[in-house]
């Protein structure tokens, strides 16, 4: 167990290295060395670079989330809109704005399956990225920066929001849910709500140690929010003092502006209002992102 | 004279309250393999982050392929290659897909990336498992794959962080030998180990570290020179007899002796011929043993204890 | 807008400092199942940790009965009761979601967790090689699971009685009930938690319980679906479990409520020996 040689050349005679390796990268030339640090491609090109790979895994794993994706919000489209539904209509409709009960509801289970997609996709597989199979570490030690590993999962993301949606739409469309030409823009709009939630929760997830505040925001935080934000029934019968923390989340705007599209009651002051507080969250989560996931990998 | 590619002046980092690493110094030069030794907890894996440009320093200098690892780090890393301590495979992709995968981060185009999968996979020989999930490779796979993969964008410098640990005898010497080739084509290994074996067979160069500082820095054979004598003779007593052999020994004026828990140490320059006076004076060892000192020793020189508690 | 799968069982301490000596063991020996009560007794003393994620749990269907009972019952005024006379809305779909309440509490210890436990946790290999045998460890789980199904069930009898939803002296019979649609949820799934291979096989989990949780009477009368759909819905678990729970509250038992109870313990009776022989046959191998 002796070094009996002290040189590096002494030490590959030693080992009997042969001169032909095969497979080997090509020798490094000192010309290599002396190249001064290149620059980095601008702009969103790295986070792209990110976005691709999460594709790469996404070939592997997307029959298995076809039925949640897809048929999750069918069922309770068909439960509440027509088995819920025709005891509603029965009943009467002008607090609904006197249409059936299915139109009413279907662009708000539209805005909740959008919420639900950005959610269940910036929660767990953002934890698990950063800490079951470390998908982050490994970029981390690539030239990507932090910045651009935590908008390439977003890019990932919003597509599998705007997928989901679209299925959705396109089922609204064909049940003879949408009302008004105004509905093309149903699925930008609920793109838009998704990434609200999807980039300030991957901003927040990042930084958790364990998985229970996330049960905990499922529980107290998304469940309610679906059943409160004017989704099954008008957000006026909620009484008065809980009225403006509803006003205040994200999926009352979303589904404002989803269920105003889809009927055609769409005013231009409202759409701003809708549209200016989804983006601002939009915006706030990548900042907060870029800061989160610095945080996080830089230690 | 080589080039210098990396320096570090007094480079510091500090957790809170506790400092990992205490304020070192040493300079990387083109070609060779470096190596870091220390025991748990030396920090040494905080400063192989730090020099992967992922973990900023808190104090000091250091300076990587003439940039500046906060400044510059993701262009520097575009230029080092890295292999962890916990592989960052995903272990729900196949092999050959975590290198495109990894081979797209760098922005290498798809036949390049297939051309240099073929070529990696040959060199670590996982060549038949190209197709295979990565999760029920063994941990030797699994590391020679973080190897193949730490090589996808033709690295200058490349940071391996334990490289060998928790791999059965068999597949060290896989990696050592896969190493050693790459040393060979002139790419930069910086190394960390608690395994001496392996800093003496890899490693140029070698700095010992221990509670975050450099205890002593030069080649193995140095090292030992310096640290070291020649020769070690291990005693092992009836655990009741020890201490009086322990001062019996004394008396024969070793040039230098320790006493571990189990064995007794003596550092002579001729083993043997000591060995011999040990048996006049009249004491009996249980187990007797004369080896050539290795950087245990000096180790234990340096610091009173063992590399690996 | 399902359950979302708790999995706060990071790690599982072993078990064997809750087995107690051979000797205190014998004193139960005669006692089926007996030295599974050990093994629930240590799913006990690890949720005591987390009696906080057990108690929020029964907050779901508190929020159903909220927006669906009272916001949506709003538009609807009153349906066709069990006893013959119309109800307000949210006095039938009260007992609807404290069948749900019971079948959810029961549901995620029994899937997700089984399967954590048989994969990852080595917990059933440490307590295995203790004097407990298969068929006790699936007895415990499926304890347990009843327990948890209990322990959601009645925050929501609090609150229905406290909201004035009961209306009848029955609905004392309605924990036992709830503890029936436990107990067939817990059974069925342990039971089929044994066959799957791989996490993916959970979306299956999920796509059986929405539908269910949707379209088994919870909501609205079967009346409200064309006849041979109603046919098919009878034959639902949570549906036979609604109906009875529905009766009991409401005032309007009848003899057939015993065939829907029997129905649910043939259920619960048949899991329970298919999952002892399953784990039996994953783990002694």
């Amino acid at each position: 167990m002796s070094v009996t040689a002290s040189s590096p050349a002494d030490r590959s005679r030693a080992w009997g290295a042969d001169s032909r390796p095969e497979g080997l990268p090509p020798a490094i030339s000192p010309d290599t060395l002396h190249a001064p640090l290149g620059k980095l491609p601008g702009g969103w090109e790295l986070s792209v670079r990110a976005f691709r790979c999460w594709l790469v895994m996404y070939r592997r794993t997307w029959r298995a989330s076809i039925w949640s994706s897809i048929l999750g919000p069918l069922f309770y489209l068909g439960a509440m809109g027509y088995g819920l539904g025709s005891l509603v209509d029965a009943h009467g409709t002008a607090s609904l704005g006197g249409v059936s009960y299915v139109v009413f509801i279907a662009p708000a289970v539209l805005a909740v399956h959008a919420m639900n997609t950005a959610l269940s996709n910036s929660m767990f597989p953002v934890f698990g990225a950063m800490r079951w199979n470390s998908i982050y570490l490994a970029a981390r030690a690539t030239m990507l920066r932090p910045a651009d590993i935590n908008r390439g999962h977003l890019l990932f993301i919003t597509m599998r929001i705007a997928m989901n949606s679209a299925c959705f739409v396109i089922v609204m469309a064909a049940f003879g849910l949408i009302r008004s030409w105004w509905g093309v823009l149903l699925l930008p709009a609920s793109v838009l709500l998704g990434l609200a939630f999807a980039a300030p929760v991957a901003a927040w997830t990042v930084t958790l140690k364990t998985t229970t505040p996330m049960n905990y925001i499922i529980r107290f935080g998304s469940i309610p929010l679906s059943l409160f934000s004017g989704t099954f029934f008008p957000i006026s019968r909620l009484p008065a003092w809980i009225r403006p923390l509803a006003y205040a989340t994200p999926l009352w705007h979303g589904v404002a502006l989803c269920r105003s599209l889809a009927l055609g009651t769409v005013t231009a002051g409202s759409a701003a209002i809708h549209v200016g507080y989804l983006a601002a969250m939009a915006a706030i989560g990548l900042w907060a992102g870029a800061r989160s996931y610095r945080g996080r990998l830089y230690v | 004279m080589p080039e210098v590619l990396v320096r570090a002046r007094g480079l510091t980092k500090r957790f809170g309250g506790f400092t990992a690493v205490d304020g070192i110094d040493f300079d990387l030069r083109a070609g060779e393999a470096f190596g870091f030794l220390g025991p748990n907890g030396a920090g040494k894996s905080s400063t192989m982050r730090m020099l992967g440009c992922v973990s900023p320093p808190t104090g000091g200098e250091l300076t990587i392929l003439g940039g500046d690892p906060v400044r510059d780090g993701a262009a520097i890393r575009a230029r080092l290659g890295v292999v962890p301590q916990e592989d960052t495979l995903d272990a729900e992709l196949t092999v050959r897909e975590n290198l495109l995968v990894y081979g797209r981060y760098f922005g290498l185009g798809r036949k390049l990336i297939a051309e240099r999968t073929d070529q990696l996979l040959d060199f670590v020989q996982l060549a038949e498992r190209a197709n295979d999930m990565v999760d029920p490779l063994s941990g030797g796979m699994k590391r020679r794959l973080t190897i193949a993969r730490s090589l996808i964008n033709e690295p200058e410098i490349l940071i391996l962080d334990e490289p060998t640990t928790g791999l059965d005898p068999q597949a060290r010497h896989v990696v050592w030998d896969r190493l050693f080739r790459l040393k060979q084509r002139g790419i930069t290994l910086i190394l960390t180990t608690h395994y001496m074996d392996e800093a003496e067979q890899l490693c140029d160069r070698l700095v010992v570290m221990d509670h975050g500082k450099i205890a002593a820095e030069g080649t193995p054979r140095e090292l030992i020179t310096r640290y070291a004598t020649p020769e070690v003779l291990e005693l092992r007593f009836a655990p009741d007899e020890q201490e009086a052999a322990a001062e019996k020994i004394q008396d024969l004026i070793p040039e230098r002796s320790e006493v571990t828990a189990d064995r007794i140490l003596i550092y002579e320059a001729d083993g043997d011929a000591f060995l011999e006076r040990v048996h006049a004076a009249g004491l009996q060892p249980i187990t007797e043993l004369v080896r050539r000192s290795s950087l245990e020793d000096v180790f234990l020189r340096l610091t009173g204890r063992t590399l690996v508690d | 807008m399902s359950s979302a799968p708790e999995s706060e069982e990071t790690s599982a301490g072993p078990v064997e400092q809750e087995v107690r000596s051979t000797s205190d063991a014998s004193d139960f020996s005669s006692f089926p199942g007996a030295l599974g009560l050990r093994l629930i007794e240590r799913h006990a003393r690890f949720y005591r940790r987390l009696w906080l994620v057990v108690a929020s749990g029964a907050a779901e269907p508190l929020f159903y009965l909220l927006s669906v009972g009272i916001g949506i019952g709003g538009l609807i005024g009153t349906v066709q009761g069990p006893a013959g006379y119309p109800v307000p809305y949210r006095e039938f779909v009260a007992p609807g979601l404290l069948a749900v309440s019971a079948l959810n509490g029961a549901l995620n210890d029994s899937t997700f967790n089984v399967y954590g436990r048989l994969k990852f946790e080595k917990l059933y290999d440490s307590v295995l090689a203790t004097p407990l045998g298969a068929q006790d460890v699936a007895l415990a789980e499926i304890g347990w699971a009843v327990v948890r199904g209990i322990l959601y069930a009645v925050p929501f009898l609090i609150v229905m009685a406290a909201m004035g939803l009961i209306v009848s002296p029955w609905a004392l019979l309605a924990l036992p009930g709830a503890a029936l649609v436990a107990f067939a949820t817990a059974a069925a799934g342990v039971a089929l938690t044994t066959y799957m291979k791989s996490w993916q096989d959970f979306e299956y989990v999920v796509l059986v319980s929405v539908p269910l949780f949707l379209f088994s009477g919870t909501f609205f009368p079967l009346s409200v679906y064309p006849h041979v759909i109603g046919l098919i819905v009878e034959w639902m678990p949570l549906y036979q479990g609604v109906v009875i729970l529905r009766d009991l509250v409401l005032g309007a038992p009848t003899w057939a409520l015993l065939w829907r109870a029997a129905y649910l313990a043939a259920i619960g009776a048949l899991g329970m020996a298919v999952a002892g022989r399953r784990i039996a046959k994953l783990l002694l191998v």
